[in-house]
């Protein structure tokens, strides 16, 4: 009578991950052509930031999470805990980059066009003028040491924009629970060594030409609600 | 001039070309030593001379490491970053002549300020990493080490191929920028592959240093591109200098003992 049970959890347990349909996350398609934002980013680097880093994120993503769906069926609390930095930044990859593929367009498809509506009122009201927060930004990109984001996010509790940066692949939720990103530029060595060599500053004085602000402008408008 | 503990390898280091960072004052003297006494305009009454750390070139010329470190790589990496944190660290300094009396080794730890790190420490710590780095390799490296330093790392690793094994993972699991490392650990005293972030390095925690390997993407994008595998693979077949890590060993010896004491039988 005991084994019976037994067996039925132990086959369950062992069946579940398929039953349960654990969600894998693919490479999402880019809205433009690898070539489409020179010579601001050139096309290798696109190529290689979407087709390599950011699918690597999420291949290892999709591996850490099945493996704490593993550790989760089996009750085992270390390999669960262990697993979270890598979920972390596999995760963290992911998010971050599918957002920075809708933060950039081609010029010819409206990047670099300043923000106007709502989101244009804010950033002259939060820092004064579009300048100043650009200056803003690429000093704290500049300054950012090893590899990370800078982000221009909304403080939902708050309700104002802010600049921030994360390091790693920290998404910037891990800066404050109530904060939205509506820009993050990659300043991890990989988005811009090929063309910018060391000199990040002018990646950054030069990436805001492709930045797609009417995506930006949609997430402050839909989340400032 | 023997300012540097853990990296006295067998080459004439101190006679190589020092660079002069531009826009400093440098003395008439040839510049022998990494660091030059202050001294005071008062008593010199001639224009001020600054005290400064110099550019040090790598063993080996920028070409030597190809094809696996191509000297692209090697200019841009040593040329300008490795430059770049040596003109901000003096430029951090400027100010602040009370750390010019240190050695290298000394900043780092003084930088580091036992967890919370001064804002010089990004670049002292770098700068010394990236001396360390250069001369951890060597043209004609890779194969495996000898002697001592073989006999030390089956007794911790329990074979050089598991060594190998563990310094890859850690190179390939490292979040981030940062350096692997074979270290000795001071207190435990064993060897110890370990991974740490951006420009932390094993001197703040009173570890003894015997190679490292950059796993900053500078050090191999232009290269490898993204293939960290790659570039891991030849750095411990092709660029790793045993050479040094036996020169260090040899030197770690000094502070930590390895051994059991021989205590002769009467």
């Amino acid at each position: 009578m005991a084994l019976r049970p037994l067996l039925t959890r132990k086959t369950l347990g062992l069946r579940l991950p398929q039953l349960r349909g654990l969600q894998t996350f693919s490479l999402p398609d880019l809205p433009y052509d690898y070539g489409a934002l020179e010579p601001v980013i050139s096309g290798e680097i696109m190529q290689l930031h979407h087709q390599k880093h950011h699918q690597a994120y999420i291949t290892n993503f999709n591996k850490a999470l099945e493996q704490l769906d593993e550790a989760m069926a089996k009750g085992d609390s270390t390999a669960v805990v262990k697993l979270q930095s890598a979920i972390k930044f596999n995760g963290g990859g992911h998010i971050n980059h599918s957002i920075f593929w809708k933060n950039l367009a081609p010029i010819r498809e409206g990047g670099g066009e300043p923000p106007k509506g709502s989101l244009g009122w804010a950033i002259d009201t939060h820092f004064g003028s579009l300048e100043t927060l650009v200056q803003k930004m690429n000093l704290e990109g500049a300054a950012l040491q090893g590899s990370g984001w800078v982000w221009l996010g909304l403080d939902k509790e708050l309700k104002k924009l802010v600049v921030e940066t994360t390091a790693n692949q920290d998404p910037l939720v891990t800066k404050g629970p109530h904060l939205v990103p509506l820009l993050g530029i990659d300043v991890w060595e990989h988005a811009y060594y090929l063309q910018y060599k060391n000199v990040r500053p002018d990646y950054l004085k030069n990436v805001w030409k492709v930045i797609d602000w009417h995506y930006s402008s949609e997430v402050y408008e839909k989340e400032s609600k | 001039m023997g300012s540097c503990c853990y990296r006295s390898f067998p080459s004439s280091s101190h006679l190589s070309v020092i660079d002069c960072p531009q826009g400093f004052k440098s003395p008439k003297l040839p510049c022998r030593s990494k660091q030059q006494k202050r001294w005071s305009a008062e008593s010199q009454g001639a224009s001020k001379v600054f005290a400064y750390y110099g550019l040090r070139s790598p063993p080996y010329k920028l070409d030597a490491l190809e094809p696996y470190m191509s000297r692209r790589t090697l200019e841009m990496h040593w040329g300008r970053h490795h430059r770049n944190y040596v003109e901000g660290l003096n430029k951090h300094l400027e100010k602040n002549d009370v750390m010019y009396g240190c050695t290298m080794d000394e900043l780092v730890k003084i930088t580091y300020n036992n967890g919370n790190p001064l804002p010089e420490f990004n670049n002292a710590a770098q700068v010394w990493n990236h001396d360390f780095f250069w001369e951890s390799m060597q043209p004609g490296g890779g194969d495996i080490p000898k002697l001592g330093v073989l006999q030390q790392i089956e007794k911790d690793f329990g074979s050089f191929s598991n060594f190998k094994d563990k310094f890859v993972e850690a190179a390939l699991t490292l979040f981030g920028s940062g350096w692997v490392w074979l270290v000795l650990k001071r207190e435990e005293r064993r060897l110890v592959v370990i991974k740490t972030s951006n420009a932390i390095c094993p001197l703040v925690w009173e570890d003894i240093p015997i190679i490292s390997l950059d796993m900053w993407e500078h050090a191999y994008y232009l290269d490898y591109k993204n293939d960290k595998g790659k570039y891991v693979k030849v750095f411990m077949d092709h660029l790793v200098s045993w050479n040094a890590a036996m020169a260090r060993m040899a030197r770690a010896e000094a502070f930590v003992n390895l051994g059991e004491p021989k205590i002769p039988v009467a």
